[in-house]
């Protein structure tokens, strides 16, 4: 005993960090890194809820590839991130710019904007359920009075999704206005003087200066909201569940419903497995990106 | 050990602390921009309170029908604000759904889980910024790789894994497993990286073990990092879902949200009831939110910035 703690003394700075890691690293393995491997090799097995799995081979995947509420659900996560992530930056930049000023209320208008990013999607879901209520919602009475008809917004095909980008836009955009507003301040004051004194108007100063000099902050929210896209699940599956039919169907519900709704648990890790390839090259991508921009 | 000595000067400045390690100048404070014509600004000002107005009303309408008569909710002429205010849709509420159970374990997991990840995070954190050993960037890279990785993705592997531990319907079930996450041990790497090796360098000196020197030496000097971690973990945890949907079946264990998404389904609840209960569920988050503001923004905008 003693001479195992005069060793570990002696050799303490190199034995420390080691112990210091190993919660975190051992729970990353067992939690993470491991079902990983175990998600790909249960993806080559037939597994419903009863009885072992049984080697088939791709057969997973040729079912995968010739499954239409596959693509469908790949397509509509294609769909909802497209529509979030440029309409919440857009938004998001707005609000920077209009808030990058000294304004009565400032810090009472962040609050209000950000506050919204803070609440889970789940309630954030059951909230604007109900303000979509086509009956007793609010969303439908305030496009009333601007002349517009009722929609059905989330028993509607066509508007369901629609919906469930608005939501998303009011829970994210001010996220994207405050790392704006941070980018904004760090763009120096002297490029505006100097266009300033060269006669520029504010549309030329936005997209010659702020635009381009804010392009790293940029970057950097679209990767964060591509992610955000690309795994939306809280807010489907309190909305929608995925419907009506398969309209607001999203990878990441689909995997779910496929496990734990119907209990094919090889088949959902078929479409786990290649989600994860998708992320994987989303992440080569992103690096990339990120090496470009320093 | 004269752990007030070894407290690093930038202590003095928490508010503008966390950012200054990513981004030079990320504090709040108003340009000092030339002033344009008050016309411009009037227009802003405008523009932001329409603005804020369609922001707050889904928070309006959540309150307000949290007080409204299921009556009133159900007629055909929408109102903003309550006839009289129905304090008793709480009670209805909370009689339809053990909602406060749910609510107490939500508090045990995230507060557990809080203590618990900050401190494997930091203490992570302080070995991958400070120390050189074998395999270190790899590890860290592995990690960091998970940053991406949805918990659907792994669910169906960590279910048996759960279930072997026999860990489903329990505490450690809801806490262990998420308690290593990539985006806390990644931030407090970066922050941990700012304390000056000197002051290690010296308690080593002094002869405090290594270990001691993370306990009296670091956490001294990171503590808007820790107060960071701590809000951002307490939200994360406490507005989760899709963990607790593969953890937990039995009623009892249920946690806010996993009530929230779960009261949706039941044909006998009505929107009078449900909106009360989204509303308790958001409170305890808001509030945090209004007195940590700071920390929040900090956090979300120093996640994002390089070395």
């Amino acid at each position: 005993m003693y001479l195992i703690k005069n060793w570990y003394k002696k050799n303490s700075i190199a034995i420390a960090p080691y112990i210091f890691i190993a919660p975190n690293v051992i729970l990353f393995l067992v939690f993470m890194i491991i079902p990983i491997i175990f998600t790909i090799y249960i993806s080559f097995h037939d597994w419903g809820i009863l009885g072992a799995p049984e080697f088939t081979g791709f057969q997973n995947f040729v079912k995968l590839f010739s499954d239409k509420v596959f693509w469908i659900s790949l397509g509509n996560t294609v769909y909802y991130t497209a529509a979030t992530v440029p309409l919440s930056a857009a938004f998001g930049l707005l609000g920077a710019i209009l808030l990058n000023r000294k304004i009565p209320l400032r810090p009472i208008f962040r609050t209000i904007f950000f506050a919204p990013v803070v609440v889970s999607m789940t309630a954030a879901g059951l909230i604007w359920t109900w303000m979509f209520n086509p009956h007793y919602g609010l969303f439908n009475e305030v496009l009333s009075i601007f002349g517009i008809e009722s929609v059905d917004w989330l028993t509607s095909t066509t508007w369901a999704m629609p919906a469930i980008i608005i939501t998303t836009l009011w829970l994210r955009i001010g996220y994207c206005l405050v790392i704006y507003l941070a980018g904004l301040q760090a763009v120096p004051d002297s490029l505006y003087e100097a266009a300033d004194i060269d006669g520029a108007n504010d549309w030329q100063k936005f997209w010659r200066i702020t635009l381009p000099m804010i392009k790293p902050t940029t970057v950097f929210i679209v990767v964060m909201e591509v992610i955000h896209g690309f795994m939306v699940f809280d807010l489907i599956y309190t909305m929608t569940n995925g419907g009506p039919g398969t309209s607001t169907t999203v990878i990441v519900q689909y995997i779910y419903q496929k496990a734990f709704v119907e209990g094919d648990m090889g088949y959902a890790s078929a479409i786990g497995t290649v989600f994860f390839l998708i992320i994987m090259v989303l992440t080569a991508i992103q690096l990339r990106i990120g090496r470009d921009d320093s | 050990m004269r752990s007030t000595a070894t407290t690093i000067s930038h202590e003095e400045h928490p508010e503008t602390n966390l950012q200054n390690n990513f981004q030079p100048k990320t504090n709040m404070k108003p340009s000092r921009r030339k002033r344009t014509f008050s016309a411009k600004k009037t227009i802003a000002f405008i523009a932001l309170c329409f603005m804020s107005l369609l922001f707050i009303m889904p928070f309006f309408w959540m309150l307000s029908t949290s007080l409204k008569s299921p009556e009133e909710v159900s007629s055909k002429d929408v109102s903003l604000f309550p006839k009289e205010l129905r304090w008793s849709n709480f009670v209805e509420a909370l009689d339809a759904a053990p909602f406060l159970g749910y609510i107490g374990n939500s508090l045990i997991v995230s507060i557990l889980a809080v203590v618990l990840t900050v401190f494997i995070n930091c203490l992570a954190g302080y070995a991958f910024a400070k120390y050189n050993f074998k395999g270190k960037n790899f590890l860290f890279l592995m990690v960091l790789s998970t940053l991406m990785i949805p918990v659907q993705i792994t669910m169906i592997p960590n279910f048996f894994i759960l279930k072997e531990l026999d860990w489903i319907n329990s505490y450690a079930g809801l806490i262990v497993p998420r308690a290593a996450e990539a985006f806390g041990l990644f931030l407090a790497r970066q922050y941990i990286l700012n304390v000056p090796n000197s002051l290690i360098e010296a308690a080593r000196i002094d002869g405090a073990s290594e270990f001691k020197i993370f306990l009296k030496v670091i956490l001294p000097n990171i503590k808007p990092l820790i107060a960071v971690l701590v809000i951002f973990t307490f939200m994360w945890r406490w507005n989760e879902l899709a963990w607790p949907l593969i953890v937990v079946s039995e009623k009892s264990m249920y946690t806010v949200q996993l009530g929230l998404a779960m009261v949706k389904g039941e044909h006998y609840i009505e929107w009078t009831q449900i909106m009360p209960l989204t509303l308790l569920s958001v409170i305890p988050i808001l509030l945090v939110f209004l007195f940590f503001q700071r920390y929040f923004i900090q956090g979300f905008v120093g996640s994002g910035m390089k070395e």
